[in-house]
């Protein structure tokens, strides 16, 4: 991975920006120890690592705004950082860059229960939402795995989605509208309680921008009232491609479940092991199917899906007999990448791919690993197709990292082929930006570097990630400015 | 305005940009041009239609998954869905009659061009919401894509979305895949009566507030519902407030008794079923109550639910003869009002000042909307950030100049 050569210019002003920022906003939130800042070095791909210049935690849209007009004024790159959780490098920080972290700005700032919206400041985390809320029965309900610790600001940035996404929709289909601070410092707002946006939607561009257009410090969400009750079941097949057919027919059935969920051999072993939820361990896949109601509507629904899985003769079907039971199956689905990294250190790949495309792409996929000599366990959101294909390695061993690293990236390029894309829900970051031309050209690639520089011009923000470093814009003709001006 | 360009492929549309960039010529772009007469007035050296860029290209209904080249007929679109008993969630509000063309002519290009959704938006998401990819030409000439084909896909800047709502001005989009669902088994709609615009809103937003899937709700005040074609409803000669419910029967049938239970201090409702409830939804996605005529004019507005209505007693106070519509509840505010030089547009928007919330003159004669701020004015920042978005798209302005915005 080749990373943007810092600017030794800044490193060398190290001590002379360090004290600009505490003017700006208070030693007391600048963090310049090196154990401080050690605690920074790294996101979720922890097989990056750097130390930043400096990090900053603000407590105020203000103070943010302090931090980004004296980096702007300075020529200083920022990085911002919400938990830290991004498994592609997003919030990896930079040797010349200052880490914006929002941790520390976490406040519910108004609940609209009559229009189903809730005003927080970004770094609050999302399961923090949902608990805010949840005393009147509602939710927020993009859900990651990492819900409990990875921030709204993280979720924003990355367009996260979760388990239970294929009802709810992703982050960009939950939220209204951001407060966010330009590089040069100024505030502004776009979007807000009402549900359209005004003129363009640049709410639609900002949302999965992994920080590189600026820093978000507050967002108005949409909330949703729980249903009255949800259930899952499992329903065991003797191979995946079974699995992906069982799948379509249910969509193809009319019937959308709130989830979902995959899980291959290997993944069921570990998890069962860590959850005890009961996942059957004598099948190649599993297949969790949740979908809500009341006891009646449940029931129905749950009936209509068994007999659909029917004629593909699954090995089991097992309905959660109660809150308990289906508490610990969605345990072992949450925990799934802790357990597997209990085990072992692995690559979490995020492809898409089209449901029809599933059993060849799951038979490639361990194929691919096994040509490098590695081995693969699968769980992702089957109803949208979202793969995480967890490659496993040995982290001290060099070369087993590298071919973790290259089985990757085929197994990205073959989702890719057959009509899907990089990565469904994690982002690009640094991990996945050389791989932008397999799925761009270099014209659609300016195209997007052309909007960056609309927000952030100097290109001081998260730089050096998501573009690949060798496309460049070319300057503009004049012909463009000649016929604004006509 | 006597040329009009009809590419038949992207090829050819590409090819045509690059030769009106390179002449400095602009082009009023457009679908089958039934919303022309909405926004600034374009002035442009020609126009082009995508009409000739039509035919559906993929469709998996078990992925719930389409792909439509921009200038395929919404109405093709919806005959090929409702076969496999699938449908556009966000069910796009049809414009023609009040616009004084007819229904069911639009394209599904102009749909996401102009992000137009209706009455289950508020459960579903917008036409943005399920926009999955684009392929596109800028005003560069450049062929692009952006997004998919997958549901789930964040590799690099969401251009797809982002085009939605930029009504052509941005690029000429060739072809959109976007998300479908299955269509529902059943449908029932509650329809309260009588009450006040406050308590209408408030209902509205308290059956939103259940766990019931509401997947529409809509007040019409007494002189509107006098409008509809659904005779039952009409002869009620009452102020309207409708809860739709869909999912399979028994579902229906047992949310509509909980529901009927948790809303009964606003009275008793009038009960549609499937068929009866299809006829009023369908009327109301044509917008039948509010139908074209030269002496009104037509607002939309979005706001947060719970300062509608005073938003719009704030309006009356200035306006007589205003008629009223409440879709989202009340979210989105449909305002008739009499023709007048200003279109009502500086006591509209001193009101939205106060209360919150963006307004959009949808019809107004040519002279007015010359003159007044047709979309929503920006602030300094949004605007220099939108001169910018269309900078990065179209620096040399061919697509539809000033349609939204006159410096843009
Ligand atoms: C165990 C585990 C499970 C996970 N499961 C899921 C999952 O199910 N679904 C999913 O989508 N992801 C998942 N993730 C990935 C990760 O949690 C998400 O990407 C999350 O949104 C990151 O949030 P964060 O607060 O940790 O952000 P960070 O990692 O700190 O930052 C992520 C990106 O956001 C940018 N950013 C941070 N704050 C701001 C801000 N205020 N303004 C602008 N940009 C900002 C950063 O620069 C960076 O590019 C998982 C990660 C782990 C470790």
């Amino acid at each position: 991975m080749e990373f943007l050569a810092p600017d030794h210019g800044v490193i060398a002003r190290r001590e002379l920006i360090l004290s600009g920022l505490a003017e700006a906003v208070g030693a007391d939130r600048v963090i310049s120890d090196e154990d401080g800042r050690r605690a920074y070095e790294t996101d979720a791909l922890t097989a990056y690592k750097c130390m930043p210049l400096a990090v900053v935690l603000p407590r105020t849209t203000e103070e943010v705004s302090a931090v980004l007009r004296y980096c702007h004024a300075n020529g200083v790159k920022v990085v911002a950082r919400g938990a830290g959780t991004s498994l592609c490098g997003g919030a990896l920080p930079a040797a010349d860059a200052v880490v914006v972290g929002v941790s520390k700005m976490n406040r519910v700032l108004d609940i609209d229960f009559a229009g189903r919206t809730v005003r927080v400041e970004s770094g609050i985390t999302n399961l923090a939402i949902s608990a805010a809320v949840s005393p009147e029965g509602f939710f927020y309900a993009p859900d990651p795995s990492s819900q409990l610790a990875c921030t709204l600001a993280g979720n924003l940035a990355m367009n996260s989605g979760g388990a239970h996404c294929l009802k709810y929709g992703v982050t960009t289909n939950n939220v209204l509208g951001v407060r966010m601070v330009m590089m040069d410092g100024e505030i502004v707002d776009f979007g807000g309680p009402q549900l359209d946006p005004e003129g363009y939607d640049f709410l639609a561009l900002i949302v999965g921008s992994e920080g590189q257009f600026g820093i978000i410090t507050e967002a108005t969400v949409r909330i949703i009232k729980s249903a009255e009750g949800a259930r899952p079941m499992m329903l065991g097949f003797d191979s995946a491609a079974k699995a992906g057919m069982c799948v379509a027919r249910i969509i193809g059935s009319g019937i959308i479940p709130v989830a979902i969920e995959f899980m291959d051999r290997p993944a069921i072993k570990v998890c069962e092991a860590f959850a005890k939820a009961g996942y059957p361990l004598d099948v190649e896949a599993l297949l969790i199917v949740e979908v809500e109601g009341s006891e009646e509507e449940i029931s129905e629904r749950l009936a209509q899906i068994v007999e659909i899985a029917r004629p593909l003769n699954p090995s089991s079907v097992t309905v959660a007999d109660g809150d308990e039971q289906a508490a610990r199956i969605w345990k072992g689905r949450k925990a799934a990448f802790g357990a597997i990294g209990r085990l072992s250190d692995y690559l979490c790949m995020d492809g898409t791919i089209p449901l029809s495309a599933l059993g060849q792409v799951l038979d490639d996929i361990t194929s691919i690993c096994k040509s490098h000599g590695l081995k693969v366990a699968n769980i992702f959101h089957a109803g949208d197709g979202n793969l995480h294909p967890l490659i496993m390695y040995e982290a001290n061993d060099r070369d087993a990292a590298h071919r973790a690293e290259l089985a990757g990236a085929e197994i990205l390029k073959l989702c890719v082929k057959v009509g899907g894309c990089l990565t469904g829900e994690h982002g690009v970051g640094v991990e996945k930006r050389d791989l932008m031309h397999v799925q761009f050209t270099e014209t659609e690639l300016v195209l997007q570097l052309r909007i960056k520089a609309v927000f952030d011009p100097l290109d001081l923000l998260n730089a050096g990630k998501v573009f690949p470093l060798d496309v460049k814009v070319a300057p503009d003709e004049p012909a463009g400015d000649a016929a604004h001006a006509a | 305005m006597n040329e009009i360009l009809k590419p038949a492929a992207d090829w050819e549309l590409q090819s045509m940009v690059k030769q009106l960039a390179a002449r400095n010529l602009s082009i009023e772009l457009v679908g089958n041009g039934t919303k022309r007469s909405v926004g600034r007035p374009v002035n442009a050296s020609m126009a082009m239609t995508t009409t000739g860029i039509r035919g559906i290209s993929l469709y998996e209904p078990t992925e719930l998954v389409m792909s439509a080249r921009a200038g395929t007929p919404l109405s093709q679109i919806e005959v090929e869905l409702a076969g496999r008993g699938q449908m556009l969630p966000f069910e796009p509000i049809d414009l023609g009659p009040a616009l004084g063309s007819y229904a069911g002519s639009q394209t599904i290009g102009a749909v996401f061009a102009c992000n137009l959704s209706g009455a289950r938006r508020i459960t579903a998401g917008a036409a943005r919401d399920h926009l999955l990819g684009v392929v596109g030409v800028n005003g560069r000439g450049d062929i692009f894509k952006s997004g998919g084909r997958v549901m789930k896909n964040v590799t690099g800047l969401d251009i797809a979305r982002g085009l939605t709502g930029s009504w052509g001005t941005l690029a000429a989009m060739t072809e959109v895949t976007f998300k479908v669902l299955p269509m529902p088994d059943d449908t029932a709609t509650l329809v309260f009566t009588g009450l006040t615009e406050d308590l209408a809103v408030e209902l509205m937003c308290a059956a939103m507030g259940s766990p019931y899937e509401v997947s529409g709700t809509v007040h019409l005040p007494q002189t509107l519902a006098a409008r509809l074609l659904h005779d039952d409803l009409r002869m009620a000669a009452r102020s309207l407030t409708a809860i739709r419910l869909e999912n399979f029967p028994r579902s229906v049938a047992y949310r509509k008794g909980r529901l009927k239970e948790r809303l009964k201090v606003y009275g008793p409702p009038i009960e549609l079923d499937q068929e009866s409830s299809l006829r009023f939804w369908g009327e109301l996605r044509r917008l039948s109550v509010m139908p074209y005529g030269s002496q009104t004019y037509l607002w939309r507005i979005s706001t947060a639910p719970k300062v509608a209505p005073q938003l719009v007693n704030t309006i009356r106070r200035h306006m007589d003869n205003v008629e009223t519509m409440y879709d989202w509840s009340g979210g989105l505010v449909w305002l008739e009002i009499p023709a007048s030089a200003d279109a009502g547009a500086s006591d509209i928007r001193r009101a939205l000042a106060t209360h919150g919330g963006y307004a959009t003159l949808v019809r107004a004669d040519i002279g007015v909307r010359e003159s007044v701020d047709v979309f929503q004015p920006l602030n300094p920042t949004i605007e220099r950030l939108s001169r910018g978005l269309k900078s990065a798209f179209d620096p040399s302005n061919v697509f539809n100049p000033g349609r939204m915005y006159a410096t843009i």
